[in-house]
């Protein structure tokens, strides 16, 4: 973490440049255009100043190709700077399949991460570097929002729903981690650091310390005590669906909408059981709001998310 | 420019004696007038207090923020600070500002009313707004809302503590005063202009509020409805917009932007409107492509409804609604750049006399392209995701409502206030307060432009030393800033007891309001006027119709 000032934060990831980059079209596109205007007005102002209390300028009532030229050249410039917005930002949004997942839950006022792996941190990211990674992050109350400046990038964590972002560091080193999104009291103490490493220190890192169980082997755990096995079995004929190879298919739902069976719809079917019954259930599950944590929410996905593939 | 049909009435002798201010006294006389110019008064008193009040809370962040620790406040009261601060600048200040106190005074003189067309709603308006202002104030003295003034869910309709519900319904009773004022206008412009005012003869300040009063009735009643909700979701539980009871916090923000959006547009368009009288008259030519900048003033105002998800491309909307938010977004871009061309070409071979009034105008063109450009940074979607809720938008947004939005209203009052008042401010304090005022505006806020690419965030109440040096150098700006703010309220209430006396028309500027006595009489007109000729006829002979109507 830098402690010395400078008027431009550190490039850390693969978006960092190109966003730098966009930036300083938009400054150029900016001080063209204000240093001009302001230029012409000064002109105007010292030429045309008042000499005499009886001018009566020619009025000059404007002129059409005058107007279109500075409605049409401002449009296109426009149109570029969208464009390379907009493709920059798709490119941000994808996140590559094989990006390594990570799981962030927000709360009044800390940072809690669960690699799938099994280690946990507060307030601090541990990343491998050159690898993409995908974070998965919703929040316990109110909204937040995971920013790292030296990455260009940060996405608001919403309770109630998962938001994903990711990004590939690019430097080893220690970053700024904030919580953009204003949050109450502490809001400004919400924050943390990022911290890269060359691949085998991360590995080192997560086999250090005490080691626990993957989150795909909590999720197991809980699985079983929470009953879910009863009616939900690996094979079909349970009073549930089975849960084997339905995660990323879609789901043919009683009333007759088809939804694909992402982790936004097996959170909603756990917490509220009742507001999506698969096509040929009846609705006698019960619900599991307010029963588990966010954490155990996120460890019972992924445990599914894993009978999916290695059904594959 | 214009005749007048009939001779001289008697009920005007006494030429310059009798006025709106001077022909009722007492305390009753204002709280119960219905005269458009007392209750733009009125407006403009309390706007002011209110303005004072959102200035003192800015000048303690600004102490707060001189150092990375918080070491001068609580973080609640820096919290309470900020949201305060938001709330009575936009609310009770900005909104109302040139509608509620310039349009009020001038909109009927500029078409040769006599007064609005419900003088009535017209003072019921300032009643409104006067009883939310004191709910919002009881609200800050019962122990403050922390919320931001964007309200956002579930934070406020769950986890604060402050008297957020009684602070809603302070905005929520203020934005009747809004609608009120808007059903007003709209109605003035279409049934009481003078014979001879056509559409196209209407000065563009009443194109600027016209196109303003639409939203403001389109899309008060918006925020109205949501502010209701999020207070029902907080007094009683109700599941609208917290998750845990099957709501959806993001849905509060589309309806808050739905209407928060357009209402900068509510803020700014007037000011559009001040800038294009002020540049004509100091330039003493017509403006430029009048039917552009007219039209364009409609143009944002339509377009400004189609852009709130622009507020939200880090929220996680779909990423297709984000790229159609943003296009409609740029191409904003272009009725705003074409008004600033068209007052740029309209003093080109002009004759130009640099008063205060036109030194806050050109200080307006400015720092609002600043503020204008920045918007584009934040519409760029990729660009937006790194600077979103940091100090990059609270710089911007302030290059826009201070740099753009009060330097349009002070350049305003300052053209008006003879008008209003009937005498003359000192010129060379007015400039003063002008140099000091765009000099610190821009020391306060142009730093904030690189805390926030440095990735400050917003609502800071504490920071990482890196960024303090900016900071300092933000807070001198607040300093030399506040001082400006100084220097202009002394001239001008100075100018109320020793100004000299204005004259009808002590700029030779062109329009209705300009032909009358200053302060005008309480009926605005002795007869009514009939126009003969374009606005902004700076070509032609001076005409005074207060001189033929009283001699």
């Amino acid at each position: 973490m830098s402690k010395d000032f400078s008027l431009h934060p550190e490039l850390a990831s693969t978006f960092a440049l190109q966003i730098d980059l966009l930036y300083f079209l938009l400054v150029a596109i900016s001080v063209f255009f204000t240093v001009a205007i302001v230029a012409v007005i000064i002109f105007f102002v010292i030429k045309y100043r008042r000499k005499s209390d009886d001018e009566r300028p020619k009025p000059i009532h404007g002129s059409l190709p005058l107007e279109l030229a500075w409605s049409i050249i401002p449009f296109f410039i426009c149109m570029g700077v969208f464009t390379l917005g907009a493709d920059m930002f798709f490119r941000m949004y994808r996140a590559p399949a094989d990006a390594l997942n990570v799981y962030v839950v927000g709360k009044q006022w800390m940072w809690k991460v669960q690699h799938p792996e099994g280690k946990r941190e507060i307030n601090e990211l541990h990343v491998p570097i050159n690898t993409p990674i995908r974070l998965t992050m919703t929040s316990e109350d109110v909204i937040h929002a995971f920013s790292i400046p030296a990455f260009r990038t940060k996405r608001d964590v919403v309770p109630g729903r998962y938001n994903t972002m990711w990004f590939e560091a690019t430097k080893v080193g220690e970053y700024d981690l904030f919580c953009a999104e204003y949050c109450g009291t502490q809001h400004s103490t919400m924050i943390g650091r990022v911290v890269v490493m060359e691949e085998q220190d991360y590995q080192n890192w997560l086999g250090g310390g005490a080691a626990g169980e993957s989150m795909v082997e909590a999720g197991m755990r809980h699985f079983e005590q929470l009953g879910c096995a009863t009616c939900h079995k690996s094979q079909s004929g349970g009073r549930g669906p089975t849960l084997t190879g339905v995660y990323g298919e879609p789901v043919q739902l009683a009333s007759g909408e088809v939804v694909v069976a992402d982790e936004a719809y097996i959170r909603e079917s756990i917490l509220r059981p009742t507001s999506s019954i698969v096509n040929g259930y009846q609705p006698i599950m019960p619900t599991f709001q307010g029963q588990i944590s966010e954490e155990t929410l996120l460890q019972l996905i992924t445990y599914i998310k894993s009978l999916s593939e290695a059904a594959k | 420019m214009t005749t007048t049909e009939t001779p001289a009435s008697p009920a005007s002798a006494g030429h310059g004696e009798v006025n709106y201010l001077n022909h009722e006294y007492g305390i009753k006389s204002w709280l119960l007038t219905l005269d458009h110019k007392r209750i733009g008064i009125l407006y403009l008193i309390t706007t002011t207090m209110f303005f004072a009040l959102g200035g003192l809370f800015a000048g303690l962040i600004r102490l707060e923020l001189m150092t990375p620790e918080g070491d001068l406040f609580q973080a609640d009261t820096y919290n309470k600070l900020f949201t305060m601060h938001g709330v009575a600048m936009i609310f009770f200040f900005l909104i109302p500002s040139v509608p509620a106190v310039l349009g009020n005074f001038v909109l009927p003189l500029m078409i040769g009313a006599k007064d609005v067309a419900f003088p009535r709603l017209n003072l019921l308006s300032w009643y409104c707004y006067i009883t939310g202002g004191t709910l919002a104030s009881f609200a800050i003295v019962a122990g403050g809302v922390d919320t931001g003034w964007t309200f956002y869910t579930p934070y406020s309709s769950t986890y604060s503590t402050g008297f957020v519900s009684v602070a809603l319904m302070g905005v929520f009773i203020n934005g009747f005063s809004s609608i009120l004022t808007g059903v007003n206008f709209l109605t003035t412009v279409h049934k009481m202009r003078a014979p001879g005012m056509t559409w196209f003869r209407l000065p563009l300040f009443i194109w600027a509020h016209y196109a303003t009063s639409l939203m403001m009735i389109l899309g008060t009643p918006v925020v109205a409805i949501t502010l209701l909700l999020v207070a029902l979701e907080n007094m009683f539980g109700l599941g609208i917009f917290n998750p845990e009871l099957g709501g959806d916090p993001i849905l509060m923000q589309h309806l808050f932007w739905f209407y928060s959006h357009p209402a900068v547009y509510i803020m700014i368009v007037p000011g559009f409107g001040v800038i294009s009288e002020v540049i004509a008259c100091f330039s003493r030519k017509a403006i430029f492509g009048y039917s552009f900048v007219a039209f364009s003033s409609l143009a944002i105002a339509l377009l400004g409804f189609l852009v709130w998800g622009h507020h939200m491309f880090t929220t996680g909307q779909s990423i297709y609604a984000g790229m159609v938010f943003s296009f409609i977004t740029f191409f904003i871009a272009v009725p705003t750049a074409v008004k600033i061309f068209n007052w740029t070409a309209t003093m080109y071979r002009g004759s130009i006399d640099l008063k205060s009034p036109l030194m806050y105008a050109l200080g307006f063109i400015g720092l609002f392209l600043i503020g204008g450009l920045t918007g584009t940074f934040l519409s760029t979607l990729a660009m937006d995701i790194h600077l979103h809720d940091t100090y990059f938008v609270v710089s911007h947004f302030h290059y826009v409502m201070v740099g753009g939005m009060v330097m349009a209203y002070l350049s305003g009052l300052h053209f008006w206030w003879p008008k209003m008042m009937g005498r003359m401010y000192n010129e060379a304090w007015a400039m003063t307060g002008a140099v000091l005022i765009f000099l610190g505006f821009n020391l306060t806020f142009f730093p904030q432009f690189v805390l926030g690419y440095l990735g400050m965030p917003r609502r800071y109440h504490v920071y990482p030393e890196e960024f303090q040096i900016l900071h300092v150098a933000s807070t001198g700006g607040a300093t030399v800033l506040g001082l400006g703010y100084m220097v202009l309220f002394v001239c001008l209430v100075w100018s109320l007891f020793k100004g000299a006396k204005a004259g009808p028309n002590p700029w030779t500027a062109k329009g209705l309001e300009w032909e009358i006595e200053s302060p005008p009489t309480p009926h605005n007109f002795h007869e009514t006027p009939i126009v003969t000729s374009e606005p902004y006829a700076y070509e032609e002979e001076d005409v005074l119709l207060a001189d033929k109507g009283s001699h």
